[in-house]
């Protein structure tokens, strides 16, 4: 290769190792405001701060979902399989709420430790099958095999 | 092999090759990007959760990742240009920058549309939708710069440095959702491992990403051709070619 070309290839290659590694660094101490939300298991760490609006996440736990008579209200835990946060809601869910699910809500964790939400967002995760599938998927959870493939996607 | 190199640096040489190339690029990208889409519309099962709405999938998958690729691309012509200052590769650099602009969009637009039935929002500034909205504007500066500086090597070279500078984006928008949390999901599509859907679901959507980069080839090669004529308007092969 040509010396010339030689050094502007080491030049590029230099500017960006060190804009790669600033970046990386700037993006690694900002990991805290780059998540969207705080998990249970970081919410029970003490790491989420009371009263303030936060945002928390996790898979709605299954048989956790209590709706109130004669009102939007709804009381459910989520977890993310290490610990649990109960949630409280006044409103309409989205469509795709339901145990099992993901769920991102935004709201004020009151110092009882309940997580009061103003709103609720679905999280679906990256797993799609035909209907047909999930149900017979669903029926077989005593075999192993199928268990651990439906495990994110359907929890029984 | 640097003599291929060398001659790919001949705007006229190229000039012909691309419109040789341009009928093998639209008409497979044609064929295949209408099969996947009616396929992936049509004929594809519905999602067991989301129903029919996941299949806006099939529009959104293939323009999001045509936006990261289209962007690599123009980054390893940055360097090209950096380096080697072959016209050709700046020429490549303006004539997609407008393509990958339009795709970001749509890829946004579609994400926008998505999002809204499923998650309940059409947008929230997750790293995944940020870092995605980041590369639009930096398509935007290209854009932006190159028609800024009125001298084309200034220009050619302003541009290369702002577009590698930018290619850090890259990763962080494919990592962004598996280093923080996102609203958004992980990927269905992966390189190492098996695709989380069904092969009824994930041929078709393989088949309108191959269509769509093939005639993000057709457009390449076209927009190429109009740069390479606007810029040779004075050479003789070019005054010979509009007689």
């Amino acid at each position: 290769m040509h010396p010339v070309r030689k050094r502007r290839l080491t030049i590029v290659i230099f500017l960006l190792a060190g804009l790669g590694i600033a970046v990386g660094l700037t993006v690694y101490a900002f990991r805290q405001n780059i998540n969207l939300f705080y998990d249970p298991t970081a919410i029970m760490d003490g790491e989420a701060p009371h009263n303030v609006v936060i945002r928390a996440g996790g898979m709605v736990e299954d048989n956790s979902v209590v709706r109130e008579p004669n009102s939007l209200k709804v009381r459910f835990r989520v977890t993310d399989f290490k610990s649990t946060v109960p949630m409280e809601y006044d409103g309409i869910l989205p469509d795709l709420f339901a145990e099992g699910q993901g769920v991102v809500a935004t709201g004020r964790l009151r110092d009882d430790g309940v997580f009061v939400a103003d709103s609720v967002l679905a999280k679906h995760d990256e797993n799609y099958m035909p209907p047909e599938v999930a149900k017979s998927l669903k029926k077989k959870t005593g075999d192993d095999a199928a268990a651990e493939a439906v495990k994110t996607v359907v929890t029984e | 092999m640097w003599q291929f190199f060398h001659k790919l640096g001949s705007p006229k040489w190229f000039y012909g090759i691309a419109g040789r190339l341009l009928p093998w690029f639209l008409v497979p990208g044609l064929l295949l990007l209408l099969t996947g889409i009616v396929w992936g519309l049509a004929f594809a099962p519905p999602d067991y959760l989301q129903g029919n709405s996941y299949r806006i999938i099939y529009i959104h998958v293939p323009t999001a990742f045509l936006a990261q690729a289209c962007y690599v691309m123009m980054a390893v012509a940055g360097l090209v240009t950096l380096v080697w200052r072959m016209k050709l590769a700046d020429v490549f650099v303006k004539a997609v920058a407008p393509v990958g602009a339009v795709v970001t969009f749509l890829a946004l637009f579609t994400g926008a549309v998505w999002g809204k039935p499923t998650w309940g929002t059409w947008w929230i500034w997750d790293a995944r939708l940020t870092s995605m909205l980041i590369l639009l504007f930096l398509y935007f500066g290209a854009i932006a710069l190159g028609n800024a500086i009125a001298d084309e090597k200034s220009a050619a070279k302003a541009v290369a440095v702002l577009v590698l500078v930018g290619v850090v984006n890259i990763p962080i928008i494919k990592y962004s959702v598996e280093w923080w949390n996102t609203l958004h999901q992980p990927a269905t599509l992966k390189l190492t491992e098996k695709p989380s859907m069904p092969p009824e679901m994930w041929v078709p959507l393989v088949l309108s990403i191959l269509g769509l980069y093939l005639l993000f080839g057709w457009l390449a090669c076209l927009r190429m051709q109009t740069e390479i004529l606007h810029r040779e308007r004075r050479a003789r092969w070019v005054q010979e070619l509009v007689e």
